[in-house]
C-alpha cells in the first residue's frame, strides 16, 4: 500500500545516489517539484531516464545530479535548446554526462517491456537511422514466425519512477487524466515509485479517460499543489508558457543558472 | 527572410506556411510535428481542409485547436481531441501499422535525398559541434506514414549534401534504399521551404526544385542549397498567398 509522505521524506527514503530514476510526464504533469527536491537533497551519480528531458532534467543535469541520461528528445518544447544539457554533453559541465539515445517509439516500448515483466520489446523502429551505431541498446531481431527483420530494445526497469497526478485518495490510490503519456508504464516498470499529487481527497470522483493506479502499485504519495509547474495539471492550472521562455534565459549561462539554483532551490525551504 | 519586393505584403515564412498548408488535403490523417509543421497543419484545417485529422505524439487523435499549440503537449490538443491515448498506444497502435497518411516533420538539416538530422551537427557524435534535441517521434514517423512532408527554412546550413547524422531516414543514398530496408511508407515526397517546393526525382529520389515562390530567383535557391541543385523542367511559380490565407494564418498566430 502506498504511504502518504511529505515530498522531502519520499525523496529521502526512496531516491538514492547512483539510482536509475525516471521522472515521467509527457509535457503534461511533469513532476518539477520532485525534481527540485532531488537537487535540494544533493543526489548524485543518477542515471536519469525520461523520453523528453525538458526543463526538469536541464535543472537536474545543470545541478550535477546525473551521470547518465537515457532519453529520446532533449529540448525546451516550443522554445529551443536545453542549454544545461548541451553544456554537459559538449563541455562536460558541471560533470560529464553519458548519453543513451533512443526514439520515442523505442523508449515507450522499453517502458512497456519493463511494465510487462519482459526482457525486451519488439518494434518497427530505427531502420536506416544512425542511432543503432551509437546506442548499443538497439539491436536487430528476426521474427521467429515470418523471418522478418525487426528491432529489439531492452526493458527499462528504473529503481524509482516519479510522476505527478491530479489526485490521490487517503488510501493512496492515484487518479490521472488528460494526456497520460507513459506514466503508468513508468510506475509499473520501476522497483519503487513516488507520485506527487495536486491534492489528497476523501474520494476519487470518476473523470472520463482516467487512469487509476491502485495504492498497492505505488510506493509513496506526496501532496504537492502546483507540483507540475511550469508544466500543467489539467483541471487545476494551465501550462506556464512564459516560464519556458524565461528558462531559456536562465539556463543559457552557468552564472544565471547557479544563481537560480541558489535562490530558487537551495534557498527555498525543503518541501514539507 | 522578409520579402524583397516593396509591394509584397507577406513574409517568406508566411509563404512557406501557406504553401505547406496547401499540400494537405481534406480527410487526410496527419501526424504533426511541433513548430512549422503544426502551424501549416492547423492553417490547412482552418482554411481548405476542415476535416484534416491532426495526430500529435503526446497522445491526441483528431485535435481541433482554435489557436496554435505552444507545444505538442499543449492542453488544448487534448481538450479538443476525438480521443486521448497513451504514448505507447500512439506509436504502437496508430503509427506503426500504417494508419497515418502524412507525417509532417521539421528538420535542422535535410539532405538531397530527404534524410533528416535533428541529433548532432558535426561528424563526431561523441563530441558534437552542436547538440540538437534528438529524434523524438520522427524516425518512426518517417518510416511508417504513407508519405512524409518536410517543412524547413532553407539555407546552406540546413540544406546539405549529406546530413551529419541520419535521425530519420528519407531516401538514404537514392532510389530503392527504402525498399531494401523494408520500409513501408514512401518517405519524403514533398519538401517546402521559404524559397520553394522540392520533390524527389522519380528516377533517382534526389530532391529537385519543382516550384519557386513568387519573387524568388533560381539563383537565390541555388545559393541556399548545399548541393548541385537540379531544377525541374516543369518548374512553376507558387501562387502567392491569398488575402484569406494570410488572414487565417495571422489570426491563428495571434490567438492566445
Amino acid at each position: 500500500m502506498a504511504e502518504i509522505l511529505s515530498l522531502r521524506d519520499a525523496v529521502a527514503q526512496l531516491v538514492h545516489d547512483g539510482d536509475t530514476v525516471a521522472l515521467e510526464g509527457f509535457t503534461h504533469l511533469i513532476p518539477h517539484a520532485a525534481g527540485q527536491e532531488i537537487i535540494r537533497q544533493r543526489r548524485k551519480d543518477l542515471t536519469l531516464v525520461r523520453m523528453t528531458p525538458d526543463i526538469v532534467y536541464d535543472q537536474l543535469i545543470g545541478a550535477g545530479c546525473a551521470r547518465k541520461l537515457i532519453f529520446s528528445w532533449g529540448g525546451n518544447p516550443g522554445v529551443g535548446s536545453l542549454h544545461r544539457f548541451r553544456d554537459a554533453v559538449q563541455n562536460a559541465w558541471p560533470v560529464p554526462l553519458e548519453i543513451e539515445e533512443h526514439s520515442h517509439a523505442g523508449m515507450a516500448n522499453r517502458y512497456v517491456a519493463g511494465a510487462s515483466g519482459l526482457p525486451f520489446a519488439v518494434l518497427r523502429g530505427y531502420t536506416g537511422t544512425d542511432l543503432p551505431k551509437h546506442t548499443d541498446t538497439i539491436k536487430p531481431i528476426t521474427c521467429p514466425f515470418t523471418g522478418e527483420q525487426l528491432t529489439a530494445v531492452p526493458a527499462i526497469n528504473p529503481d524509482v519512477a516519479i510522476i505527478h497526478a491530479q489526485r490521490a485518495d487517503r488510501a493512496g490510490n492515484v487518479q490521472i487524466w488528460g494526456l497520460v503519456g507513459v506514466q503508468k508504464e513508468a510506475v509499473l516498470a520501476s522497483k519503487r515509485s513516488i507520485v506527487t499529487v495536486e491534492e489528497v481527497v476523501d474520494e476519487l470522483e470518476p473523470v472520463p479517460g482516467q487512469v487509476i493506479l491502485p495504492s498497492w502499485a505505488v510506493t509513496a504519495v506526496a501532496e504537492v499543489p502546483r507540483g507540475a509547474h511550469p508544466s500543467y495539471a489539467q483541471g487545476y492550472y494551465d501550462r506556464d508558457n512564459e516560464y519556458y521562455e524565461f528558462w531559456d534565459s536562465i539556463g543559457r549561462n552557468r552564472d544565471s543558472f547557479e544563481q537560480w539554483l541558489d535562490e530558487k532551490v537551495f534557498g527555498m525551504e525543503a518541501a514539507k | 527572410m522578409t520579402a524583397t519586393t516593396e509591394e509584397r505584403t507577406y513574409t517568406s515564412d508566411e509563404m512557406m506556411s501557406i504553401a505547406a498548408a496547401r499540400a494537405l488535403g481534406g480527410g487526410q490523417r496527419c501526424f504533426v510535428g511541433i513548430g512549422l509543421p503544426s502551424t501549416a497543419a492547423n492553417l490547412a484545417r482552418r482554411t481548405h481542409a476542415p476535416d484534416l485529422v491532426l495526430i500529435y505524439e503526446s497522445g491526441t487523435l483528431g485535435s481541433k485547436p482554435g489557436r496554435l499549440p505552444a507545444s505538442i503537449g499543449d492542453g488544448i490538443l487534448a481538450e479538443t481531441a476525438d480521443a486521448v491515448i497513451s504514448v505507447p498506444e500512439v506509436f504502437n497502435y496508430w503509427l506503426q501499422p500504417g494508419r497515418i497518411d502524412v507525417g509532417f516533420l521539421g528538420a535542422a538539416q535535410l539532405d538531397k535525398f530527404g534524410n533528416i538530422n535533428t541529433t548532432v551537427i558535426g561528424d563526431d557524435y561523441a563530441n558534437p559541434k552542436v547538440r540538437l534535441p534528438g529524434a523524438g517521434g520522427a524516425p518512426e514517423i518517417a518510416a511508417s506514414c504513407h508519405e512524409v512532408y518536410v517543412v524547413v527554412r532553407q539555407s546552406r546550413r540546413s540544406f546539405v549534401d549529406k546530413v551529419d547524422f541520419v535521425t530519420s531516414f528519407g531516401h538514404g543514398s537514392g532510389k530503392g534504399d527504402r525498399e531494401k530496408l523494408g520500409l513501408r511508407g514512401a518517405g519524403p515526397t514533398l519538401v517546402i521551404t521559404d524559397l520553394g517546393v522540392f520533390r524527389p526525382d522519380p528516377g533517382t529520389s534526389e530532391l529537385v526544385l519543382t516550384e519557386i515562390h513568387d519573387g524568388v530567383t533560381v539563383e537565390q535557391v541555388r545559393e541556399a542549397t548545399g548541393w548541385d541543385l537540379k531544377i525541374s523542367p516543369e518548374l512553376s511559380t507558387t501562387t502567392p498567398p491569398t488575402e484569406a490565407e494570410l488572414k487565417a494564418l495571422r489570426e491563428l498566430k495571434a490567438a492566445k
